[in-house]
């Protein structure tokens, strides 16, 4: 199909598309005026009910804990799939170049960077580790404080060297972090379970409100996700730099 | 009138994306206007979840029964971004697969089925 054909059965189908979403859109409620009794009663009955007094996390890994597990096996199979596509084929060979390893290509890092690096890598892990933990007071949780956690490596190889990242960060510690933040999920979940309730069935003791350890479970799952998504994201990083700077052709 | 405009840039963001992917003849840039699709749900949820005069569905500091924004879209929408980075991470490890097999970034060039 050459690029005129295809730019018609684009706008054709454009048409048909934008069409129909803005015929939906227009059955909307007015905008700031929609009414969801679900997220009204949410709000209302969570603080009380569970001690949590972020709506949106007590969402996420309590009320609709199950669904949060399924996407959370979406971001752990996505993470699989991408180490498994970039391992080292038959043809290829993994040998580090000395050269790379130790400087970034051809370019000098300067000390201001240096120091501002390792400065922030201790800032940006204990953020991370504070968002995590906090999930339940404040706006944040483990998909949050992960991401930022997960930077503190970037922010490594950014002020130090590859060589350095590997050795802040090896690769079977990453892996075995998200594995163990994917299953402590589910095993969060038997909790429930052993006390002859629903999987996922937030069963602990609420605890008191504002504390760090209130919310029963929903401390315990954003732990085992902000694992799992540091984990994950970290990952990702070493892979695509071994794929850039290690794996070669024969 | 402002209600519609406000959504239909949920709308406008989605086919912008769709353009992007039609008309790409770079894997990455392919990648990437998918990106741009998927944020147009999260302009939609946004949008959908607001109420006027509500603050953030948190409690820490504001009484029980303050009007709040929906926080069940807020929830959905936070998984879904950390989600979409590690499929376009997955998206993008294709690509650099089928570089490495093609020697081109070109959707064009990757007709056949090949192995």
């Amino acid at each position: 199909m050459n690029a005129r054909a295809r730019l018609l059965v684009f706008a054709l189908g454009a048409l048909l598309l934008g069409g129909a979403y803005m015929a939906a859109l227009s059955q909307l409620a007015p905008l700031g005026r929609g009414a969801s009794a679900y997220a009204d009663i949410l709000n209302r009955v969570c603080v009380r009910e569970r001690h949590i007094t972020d709506v949106v996390t007590a969402v996420n890994f309590d009320y609709r804990g199950f669904d949060t597990l399924g996407e959370e096996f979406i971001m752990f199979t996505a993470v699989m799939g991408a180490v498994l596509l970039l391992r080292r084929g038959k043809d290829e060979v993994q040998a580090p170049q000395e050269d790379e390893l130790t400087s970034r290509r051809g370019r000098r890092r300067s000390d201001a960077v240096a120091l501002a690096g390792v400065v922030f890598t201790a800032v940006l892990l204990l953020f991370g580790s504070y968002v995590i933990t906090h999930g339940q007071l404040t706006p944040g949780g483990g998909f949050q404080g992960g991401v930022i956690a997960s930077t503190a490596l970037w922010l490594v190889y950014l002020s130090g060297s590859y060589k350095v990242m590997r050795q802040v960060g090896p690769k079977p510690l990453v892996e075995a972090a998200e594995a163990l933040g994917a299953a402590g999920y589910a095993l969060v979940g038997l909790i429930g379970l052993f006390q002859g309730a629903a999987f996922l069935q937030n069963t602990l003791p609420p605890g008191s409100i504002g504390s760090p350890f209130s919310g029963g479970t929903v401390p315990l799952i954003d732990i085992a996700v902000g694992l799992e998504v540091s984990g994950g994201f970290v990952l990702l990083l070493l892979t695509f730099m071994e794929e850039v700077l290690e794996i070669r052709l024969h | 009138m402002l209600n519609i405009f406000c959504y239909s840039i949920a709308a406008w963001v989605l086919l912008i994306g769709l353009y992007g992917v039609v008309t790409s003849r770079n894997l990455i840039h392919l990648v990437l206007c998918l990106s741009v699709m998927e944020t147009s749900t999260y302009v939609l949820l946004t949008l959908i979840g607001y109420r006027v005069g509500g603050t953030a569905p948190v409690f820490a500091d504001i009484p029980v029964g303050t009007k709040a924004v929906d926080p069940v879209v807020q929830a959905l929408m936070l998984t879904d971004v950390v989600v979409e980075a590690t499929v376009m991470a997955l998206l993008l490890a294709l690509a650099v697969q089928a570089h490495k097999r093609t020697g081109s970034l070109d959707p064009h060039d990757l007709r056949a089925l090949q192995g």
